[in-house]
């Protein structure tokens, strides 16, 4: 049984504690949640967004432009050559896939955690999680060479009786990102469809009702709906949870599994989820910042989500860097003078400290490690400090760092440890072609460009959660109740909201 | 507020995915069946520019398959017989016979006889003639009883997943080296099991399942 009446605190000092300042600011209401998020759906596009469409529309029409030329030609035109045969393709699908994994953290691990700040930002971390994806998918489906062959990766009987290698990680990756992916579509959409329905109902244009009602399933807001719906999305919080750690943990064994200097390392899987998640929440604040300016969301995006994504971003990042540390001081301690020549010679050794210092020439790739060191271990430690979580420009300055820091890292580990084989003989360097930077800039035009067509044509915030998190959900609310603890009856109202039993 | 969607739509999902269903079975089984070689191939029999007969001469005369194939032990490319190689009997045998006017004509002319190719494999892949028929793959295992052919067809579907089905199972098709050129070998299966254990271990056959293996 839940007691509302706990005792006021005996003392002022820690009520600020207590009574939590409420996820919602502004003393918005319901309505006001239905009516913002709605028209921002229902309104004409600013001229802005139509500008920003037809942009990211045309970068993004380099991802056909390139893959056609490169399926047409032929997957030499890659940068690829011996000794480096994976190199921006793998970096790319690593990267694309590690910015999903807050999408997930958010709409899964913290909801079985019941942390309620989630709800204002879940919808749009999970649909960055989805166009993310559909990013990351493109390169390894298309490194293959003979794209139309890519359906031999999935174990379907076919004439030619070839069946897959289980023992490879690399049919694990198959596996674990398609899962991924799917599941993450559906856990989408199934939170999507209150919303959808909302939208629905409030749609003029009989082609909207048509097109809002088909994807809201019929939905009625029913009591029994609400109730395999709240089942549902449990059951599909269970399933996404263990994929926030497995998916990019099989990701790392495509590396850790071989027997490459560099890649051979059991630090990586949870290294890997660590740093994806990183990765992420920096995409989320880079994304989420924009859009609190633009849609007015600071009562819903309050200062206090942006600051618990800095925190998260500060842990991630932190453990990051121990990892990173951690690597390098296995393969000096371990004596294995090729792991040993991979981290200091392929990738510390810079021209003007740590080379002169080991007294060893400058490494090839030194620009990379150094480019990924100061963005993912330097960077996040700024948000330490209270003030810079607090100035959205200068977080949003911040988290450009790791982004391009998760890239680096990727490309680090990839080219760095393949790029001077055993054999001298077999010593290379990796520039990327046209080709390679194209299809790249690409992917990033059309993760920005579906991202805008979110934005425009669905809720971008949960609006049915955010409100079960709002005082007027409670029960016991009473806006004309006033007490003398706060004076606000929003929050003295709302036991949760106020601190008291959960 | 009215519904959108009038009361029949109710069943349409079920009724679109129930179609989809329906129409994916016809075509994972069509194309299983009409687009393998299974189908493709096998039965391919083309008219040749000269009729010859291998049952008059495989079966009713004996001759063995290597005196016309020569370098089926040899080489990796089992060869079509020259015009020299007919008229070394026909000089003598059947001389004045209409169906050998393409052979008498080449022979003069020095230009060979366009025979049509049956059994072709892809660019990709290697094949060893001498590899397979050194080892206990008989003629009959890939070609079929061409003793008992008037015209040539491909007999067998020469698909990838027939390869391997010898590959994986060598012991099944592998027989004594006496009895490769033997097109009229039978043996019971149980026979079979015996025999085959017995040649893979001894001669210690381990046919490639990799994919360089065949696609070098």
């Amino acid at each position: 049984m839940r007691t509302f009446d706990l005792p006021a605190p005996a003392t002022t000092e820690g009520l600020d504690l207590i009574n939590r300042r409420p996820l919602v600011g502004g003393k918005r209401k319901f309505a006001w949640i239905t009516e913002h998020f709605s028209q921002i759906v229902e309104r004409k596009a600013p001229f802005w967004w139509w500008v920003a469409v037809l942009i990211t529309g045309l970068i993004a029409s380099l991802v056909p432009l390139t893959l056609a030329y490169q399926v047409s030609t032929g997957v030499g035109v890659w940068g690829l050559n011996n000794p480096v045969f994976w190199a921006w393709d793998i970096t790319n699908f690593v990267f694309w896939i590690g910015i999903g994994h807050a999408g997930t953290l958010i709409s899964a691990i913290l909801f079985l955690t019941r942390q309620k700040w989630r709800t204002a930002v879940n919808r749009s971390a999970e649909a960055m999680t989805i166009f993310a994806v559909i990013c990351a998918g493109i390169f390894p489906a298309f490194h293959v060479g003979r794209v139309w062959f890519a359906w031999w990766l999935f174990p379907i009987p076919n004439a030619n009786v070839i069946w897959q290698n289980f023992k490879s990680p690399l049919l694990w990756d198959v596996f674990a990102v398609s899962t991924y992916f799917t599941v993450s579509l559906i856990f989408w959409y199934i939170g999507l469809v209150p919303d959808l329905a909302t939208i629905r109902d409030r749609a003029t244009s009989k082609i909207k009702k048509f097109l809002y009602g088909l994807f809201a399933l019929g939905w009625r807001g029913s009591n029994r709906q609400w109730s395999h719906y709240e089942k549902a999305y449990l059951i599909l919080a269970g399933i996404s949870t263990p994929l926030v750690l497995s998916v990019h943990s099989v990701v790392s064994f495509d590396f850790a599994t071989s027997v490459i200097p560099g890649w051979h390392t059991t630090i990586f899987p949870p290294y890997f989820v660590a740093g994806a998640i990183f990765g992420g929440f920096a995409m989320v604040l880079t994304l989420l910042i924009p859009c609190r300016w633009i849609f007015n969301l600071k009562d819903v995006v309050t200062d206090k989500h942006i600051d618990n994504m800095c925190k998260i971003v500060l842990l991630t990042g932190t453990i990051v860097g121990y990892a990173y540390l951690m690597e390098l001081f296995i393969a000096i301690y371990s004596g294995n003078p090729f792991e040993q020549w991979v981290f200091l010679r392929n990738r510390v050794a810079d021209p003007f400290i740590f080379g002169p210092l080991m007294n060893v020439p400058p490494a090839p790739y030194w620009w990379a490690y150094w480019a990924m060191m100061i963005s993912n271990v330097i960077a996040p430690q700024f948000f330490w400090f209270k003030k810079i979580r607090k100035n959205l420009l200068l977080v949003l300055i911040i988290v450009m760092f790791p982004n391009v820091g998760m890239w680096y890292e990727r490309f680090v580990i990839i080219a760095t440890s393949i790029h001077r084989d055993f054999v001298t003989s077999s010593w290379g360097y990796f520039s990327p072609t046209w080709v390679d930077i194209g299809l790249f800039v690409g992917t990033i035009g059309l993760f920005t460009f579906l991202f805008l067509l979110f934005i425009k044509f669905l809720p971008m915030v949960t609006m049915f959660e955010v409100k079960a998190v709002m005082a007027e959900a409670d029960p016991h609310y009473d806006p004309k109740k006033k007490t003398k603890k706060t004076g606000d009856p929003l929050v003295d109202n709302n036991p949760q909201l106020s601190g008291g039993a959960h | 507020m009215p519904n959108i969607f009038p009361r029949w739509t109710n069943w349409l999902p079920l009724k679109v995915a129930l179609i989809i269903a329906i129409l994916g079975f016809l075509v994972v089984n069509g194309v299983t069946y009409y687009f393998t070689p299974k189908y493709t191939r096998v039965g391919y029999m083309p008219g040749q520019p000269v009729s010859f007969d291998h049952s008059l001469h495989a079966e009713q005369l004996g001759l063995d398959c290597r005196y016309c194939h020569t370098g089926v032990e040899k080489a990796s490319h089992s060869n079509v017989p020259t015009v020299q190689t007919c008229m070394a009997c026909h000089l003598h045998v059947q001389k004045q016979s209409a169906k050998l006017a393409p052979v008498r004509a080449a022979w003069e002319s020095g230009e060979p006889i366009r025979w049509v190719r049956i059994h072709q494999a892809p660019d990709y892949v290697y094949f060893n003639h001498a590899a397979h028929v050194n080892r206990g793959i008989s003629c009959q295992s890939c070609h079929g009883q061409v003793n008992h052919m008037t015209v040539v067809w491909h007999h067998e579907p020469q698909s990838m997943g027939w390869c391997l089905e010898c590959h994986r199972r060598p012991e099944n098709f592998i027989r004594d080296v006496n009895e490769v050129y033997n097109l009229n070998y039978t043996i019971s299966t149980e026979e079979q099991r015996i025999l085959g254990r017995k040649l893979v271990e001894e001669w210690g056959v381990q046919p490639p399942q990799n994919c360089a293996g065949c696609h070098r």
